[in-house]
């Protein structure tokens, strides 16, 4: 259970740098030429690779190009809509 | 192509189950101004824009607005996992229970199901980026109705953000829509 509430919180965290770089590059496609956007899109897509590799290194593949130890762990529950956020 | 992502793009909470309000999120899930109407007319309308800008915006809101339907559908299999039959028949849900059970069809608030006369496509990126533009307000407008026919604080924070898109995107259309009229000004092609 407290690795559940742990995943849950680093999902969180994912989701909050996701939605900073989904947001920025809506920007950008309208203002390609801002550079400051562009340079907060390009640190903060820097930040998520890096906690999403932490997220799957420890609680499986977030999707199905993500490498996965044996056996495929992409599968496993909770799927989505199932987890208590 | 795409690849799903195992997550949602903002948490959803319910902190009961609630029928009737499922009943009415399905206005989001399978009604004439959802999220699928969204990515269907987003992502349709983008092979015939004409400047990179626009391709770009309609692909990336329109695959936005597939993650904002599986947040609805999330929400509606939450605030359902528990019910009873009798429990859907009381709440109005009998005649989906009947046809569906507890599943995920697409249909609107009244049991009307999805269909893409809902959308447009007209080839003309002046009138598609316009009726874009109107979408999000509708979506805004059906997001506000749907705030006020819940107390459940969960409900209302994962609306509230569904909400918050609808304006970014109807900013991001009116900007994408201006530098189409720029583009066609230029060209001096009328249109």
């Amino acid at each position: 259970m407290h690795d559940y509430r742990s995943m849950v919180e680093l999902l969180k965290e994912i989701q909050a740098l996701e939605f900073g770089v989904y947001e920025l590059a809506l920007f950008l496609d309208t203002h390609p030429g801002d550079r400051r956007a562009l340079e907060d899109h390009n640190r903060l897509v820097s930040r998520l690779n890096q906690l999403r590799k932490a997220f799957e290194d420890r609680y499986g593949p977030l999707r199905l190009d993500s490498e996965s130890p044996y056996p495929y762990r992409y599968i496993n529950d909770p799927w989505p809509w199932e987890i208590q956020y | 192509m795409w690849f799903y992502e195992k997550k949602l793009q903002y948490p959803a909470n319910v902190r009961r189950c609630d029928l009737a309000m499922a009943k009415f999120l399905f206005a989001q899930y399978g009604g004439p101004d959802s999220e699928l109407s969204a990515a269907v007319r987003y992502l349709t309308q983008r092979y015939t824009m004409p400047i990179p800008q626009a391709k770009a915006l309609l692909t990336d809101i329109g695959t936005e607005e597939m993650a904002h339907w599986e947040i609805i559908g999330t929400l509606i299999y939450k605030l359902t996992e528990d019910a009873t039959p009798e429990q859907l028949r009381e709440a109005g849900l009998g005649d989906h229970f009947a046809q569906h059970d507890k599943a995920l069809y697409p249909h609107d608030a009244a049991g009307v199901p999805w269909t893409a006369a809902y959308i447009q496509a007209t080839g003309d990126p002046i009138t598609d980026l316009h009726e874009n533009m109107a979408a999000e307000q509708k979506a805004r407008t059906t997001y506000e109705h749907l705030i006020s026919l819940t107390d459940d604080d969960g409900v209302i924070a994962t609306l509230s953000f569904l909400r918050e898109r609808e304006v970014v995107h109807f900013q991001r259309f009116g900007e994408a829509l201006m530098q189409v009229q720029e583009h066609y000004q230029h060209k001096h092609i009328f249109c």
